[in-house]
């Protein structure tokens, strides 16, 4: 059980590290308050991306955002992987460390994506049980992060925020709360996104992301939007990104571009407005 | 209705199923295009991750030939782990058998370079010896030595012109690629790994050091021809020696 603080991040605007933004992030940070990155691509033994990384923690904190470790996973996790992980926290020692609520990984094969799980008291167990290994092997206090869902399952008998508290309650982990996530989940799956924001335990939030979602239709026609992180952050989202600033006052907030990855000065326009919308939050 | 892992795995790498019994819609309808998000996540980002691993591959047979390949390479060859920049390592055995790419013999030892650069650009970092190490031991001691290369460097051999075929694709106004066998030393001077084209006495002299044998008997491996000053030379200036003892 971790009673730490929720992280270490500044309740500034962030964004995802590119490495075709290396000397843009030097030369023109503007209101950029610290920097996100993908604890995979950080796996290497040595060469740019470890010495880039190193020469960025000397100028920003930095997040350790885990796309890996298949957290909902039915299996054990994968010790070797958490050995990576241990040695790149260990050596980086980040402002935090987050990871999904979701698994990629089964039977020893990686999927390469965040897939989806049922919330049931089953699941809650064994989530918890593997955040509570991350943290013991990490020796520190991790976030969870809100998926985004396409669908539901059948057998689940909880809400996702009921799921969410309970993991909490059991393994003292915090919360990142993804809010356009939160919009694609809802959009998805036909309820409000303000309500979803009313039943998170926002006190638990050290993080909050902010990406880009592309817009399809399911099979009935209804809207099918997918998180694609590849374009600007739609103007609902920022308006749901207010609905809960208001509630939760300032956070880190973190601008999230993966694919299709633009020029810095659209990336730098979407921290602004970040910045911008941290400056109306009463602290 | 559960749905396990090992079905909802079996559903997304198989389009030809319908989406496993228990999954729904926000209102309790089966849905089949929901699930087929997943399934496209799983392979676009799987070909992907090939593509930037295989840049020259990808060149030599054209982007709709690669994604074809890759879906089938992804259903018989799943990561085994989450790192991404290390995808595709049985990618020259599945070449060598994939019916498809037969025309193009040399396809395996290109995929073979490709994944000796990316190796060499993730290695470990090692701090090299100065250019004038080696003017410092003995002349009678210099034959037992052992000369240990840099993490990065990585030597691929071929019966095919993999340098040219390589720097054809990859370097703007390079030759086009002779019919010849070729062999490729890779170094990485500081953070760029670069190639070099040797010839089979270099290559049987760097995997001797490679594996650890004393300069002498690496020499020796090389047998008559073989140009040793030049062959230490590039060694130096490249940055690959990291420890004579």
């Amino acid at each position: 059980m971790f009673d730490a603080p929720l992280s270490a991040l500044p309740a500034k605007p962030g964004v995802g590290y590119k490495p075709q933004h290396y000397s843009d992030i030097s030369a023109t940070p503007g209101p950029l308050g610290w920097l996100e990155v993908h604890a995979e691509n950080y796996m290497g033994d040595g060469g740019r991306p470890i010495a880039q990384l190193r020469h960025l923690s000397e100028q920003f904190p930095i997040s350790v955002h885990g796309v890996g470790l298949s957290i909902g996973g039915e299996g054990r996790l994968d010790p070797d992987h958490l050995a990576r992980l241990k040695h790149l926290v260990g050596w980086l020692n980040p402002a935090s460390f987050s990871e999904h609520l979701a698994w990629s990984t089964h039977d020893s094969h990686f999927l390469n994506d965040l897939l989806p799980l049922p919330y049931t008291a089953a699941t809650v167990a064994r989530v918890a049980d593997h955040i509570d290994e991350v943290q013991e092997a990490l020796g520190r206090q991790m976030l969870l992060e809100n998926p985004s869902s396409y669908l539901a399952f059948a057998e689940s008998d909880m809400s996702e925020t009921d799921f969410l508290k309970a993991v909490v309650e059991r393994t003292g982990c915090g919360l990142l709360l993804d809010v356009n996530n939160v919009f694609v989940s809802a959009t998805n799956l036909g309820f409000t996104p303000q309500g979803y924001i009313d039943s998170f335990p926002l006190d638990k939030v050290g993080e909050i992301h902010l990406g880009g979602h592309d817009e399809d239709h399911d099979d009935h026609g209804a809207p099918l939007l997918i998180d694609s992180h590849g374009r600007e952050v739609a103007d609902p989202v920022w308006a749901l990104l207010d609905y809960t600033l208001a509630r939760s006052g300032p956070k880190p907030l973190l601008i999230e571009w993966d694919t299709d990855v633009p020029e810095w000065p659209v990336l730098a326009a979407e921290i602004a407005r970040a910045a911008a919308a941290l400056e109306m939050v009463p602290a | 209705m559960i749905v396990t892992q090992s079905e909802f795995t079996a559903g997304i790498l198989d389009p030809n199923r319908p989406a496993p019994d228990g999954l729904q819609d926000g209102a309790g309808a089966p849905t089949t295009k929901r699930f087929d998000v997943y399934r496209n996540n799983v392979a676009v980002s799987l070909t992907d991750a090939l593509v930037s691993a295989f840049p020259v591959i990808h060149k030599l047979v054209g982007d709709e030939f690669f994604r074809a390949m890759a879906g089938v390479y992804l259903r018989t060859h799943l990561p085994d782990t989450a790192l991404m920049m290390f995808y595709g390592d049985k990618m020259p055995k599945f070449l060598r058998r994939f019916g498809p790419a037969q025309s193009l013999p040399y396809l395996p030892d290109v995929a073979q370079l490709e994944i000796a650069m990316r190796a060499s650009y993730h290695a470990a970092d090692a701090a090299p010896v100065s250019t004038d190490a080696l003017g410092q031991i003995a002349p009678d001691a210099l034959m037992a030595a052992t000369l240990k290369l840099a993490p990065s460097v990585q030597i691929v051999q071929s019966s095919h012109p993999i340098y040219s075929l390589w720097q054809a694709n990859m370097v703007a106004g390079a030759p086009k690629p002779t019919k010849q066998a070729e062999n490729v030393l890779i170094t990485r001077p500081q953070f760029d790994p670069a190639q070099h084209l040797i010839s089979d006495a270099d290559t049987l002299f760097l995997t001797a050091l490679q594996e650890g044998h004393a300069l002498g008997v690496a020499l020796s491996k090389a047998g008559p021809g073989f140009d040793l000053g030049a062959v230490l030379g590039l060694l130096l200036r490249q940055g690959a020696l990291t420890e004579i003892s």
